[in-house]
């Protein structure tokens, strides 16, 4: 796989289509830890560890165990008990041993366990990698496109914290506070992601 | 106790829906419903997920040991997610391409995993199963209303029929991202009015049993402040 490709997935993956604000996956997270920016960043960045760790993992297992014993409708339950296992090992890990890096992300890594965004990616790099090519090349792809989604969300979630410390102040109408201008403040920088359409097959296509 | 019965199942219908009023299951909810047919496929699917895994969890209930519950609730939920996974591949292909990665994804979907931990653990079957009825449909209308107006606007069209106006005007955002969010917006804006502030204030209920509750976005999550303090 050549660098231009895997660009195109980052890009592809971080601008075009966005997993919070043009796929929908994640908006828990996105509308409930983005007041802040620290917690933002914070939540992201471990979101970004997580969904590499757990395409790192699940998708070997697609690929060597469950596609050849033919057991491949068994993909939901075995990917959600190995992504839950996976984030307490490396909770247990981190605390062990690495206690810094605990300190600023431990408080979030329980919470990622039912992101949707994590399971997500883990099945839509399954769905459109797995049929092309050996294994190195799809798996290699998979962890770009892995990478480049938890970029697209830490993305987001930074430009709406800051977005929403500007809401806040705002006084809207009684029945507009708290979650409803929310959701439409999301509305408008979802728009502005949609400029983004057809970037990547002018850029580099 | 008649009385009794009735309220659990409409308590998920309009008190606590779990859409409007606790906000759960947001991500579905806003990526599937462009269609109001697609709306009917989901919900039913959800419910059917709902009804089954509270079944189950209650009957469970005595024998799962208090420490492993949160596993054994996802094992369960993923079992029957499965299944319906298989029915929708088998028998309905058209909802299978449209609804795609978000059939998994009910495993995930915290409305699910809510309500085991908050009503299928503490409470009989039949009270269960109800209450499942009750979050089921009300999480369906939710979804059904949404779509209706999306669809409406966005396509000018309805369950696929044309609506006469609406079809050469329509507003295609509405079917897209941005529409989904500023639709949602305004329709939990349209239930504060209706309920004058009191739905803001049932927001507490949700989080007690979500295992998610502290990344989710709603006002009473203490757990997030006490998990940041710690």
């Amino acid at each position: 796989m050549d660098f231009k490709g895997l660009l195109a997935i980052v890009m592809a993956a971080v601008l075009v289509n966005n997993y919070v604000l043009s796929q929908f996956l994640g908006i828990c997270p996105f509308l409930g830890v983005s007041k802040k920016l620290d917690q933002a960043t914070g939540m992201s960045i471990a979101v970004i560890f997580v969904m590499v760790l757990a395409t790192a993992v699940t998708y070997p297992i697609q690929y060597f165990l469950l596609n050849p014993n033919n057991i491949a409708y068994l993909q939901t339950i075995v990917f959600i008990l190995v992504i839950a296992a996976l984030v307490q090992l490396v909770e247990i890990v981190l605390k062990k041993y690495i206690p810094a890096l605990h300190a600023s992300l431990g408080v979030y890594l329980p919470l990622i366990t039912t992101n949707c965004a994590v399971l997500g990616v883990c099945i839509s790099n399954v769905d459109s990698y797995m049929s092309g090519g050996g294994f190195g090349a799809s798996f290699v792809q998979a962890l770009f496109n892995a990478f480049g989604s938890g970029l697209g969300f830490l993305l987001a979630m930074v430009l709406f914290a800051g977005v929403r410390s500007k809401v806040e102040k705002a006084n809207p109408p009684e029945c507009f506070k708290g979650m409803p201008i929310t959701l439409i403040s999301a509305a408008i920088v979802s728009v502005s992601f949609m400029g983004f359409a057809g970037l990547v097959d002018n850029l580099l296509g | 106790m008649k009385n009794n019965k009735l309220a659990i199942l409409t308590n998920g219908i309009i008190k606590e829906n779990p859409i409007l009023v606790l906000i759960l299951g947001t991500c579905p909810f806003l990526a599937v419903t462009t269609q109001a047919s697609n709306a009917i496929g989901m919900g039913a699917a959800v419910t059917f997920v709902l009804l089954c895994s509270n079944v189950m969890i209650s009957l469970l209930r005595n024998v799962i040991s208090d420490k492993v519950r949160i596993p054994c609730y996802i094992v369960v939920i993923a079992s029957f997610v499965t299944l319906v996974q298989m029915v929708v591949k088998a028998y309905f292909s058209a909802l299978d391409t449209a609804l795609g990665l978000y059939l998994p994804l009910i495993v995930v979907n915290c409305i699910i995993l809510g309500r085991a931990e908050m009503f299928a653990n503490k409470n009989g079957v039949l009270d269960s199963a109800l209450d499942a009825i009750g979050m089921g449909v009300g999480y369906l209308l939710a979804m059904l209303i949404m779509a209706s107006i999306r669809e409406i606007f966005g396509a000018g069209t309805w369950f696929g029929m044309k609506i006469p106006v609406l079809a050469d005007n329509n507003i295609s955002i509405m079917t897209m991202a941005p529409g989904g969010f500023a639709v949602f917006g305004l329709l939990i804006a349209v239930v504060n009015k209706v309920s004058h502030g009191k739905a803001i204030k049932k927001k507490d209920f949700g989080c007690e049993g979500c295992p998610s509750a502290a990344s989710c976005g709603q006002r009473g999550c203490e757990r997030v402040q006490k998990e940041a303090n710690a």
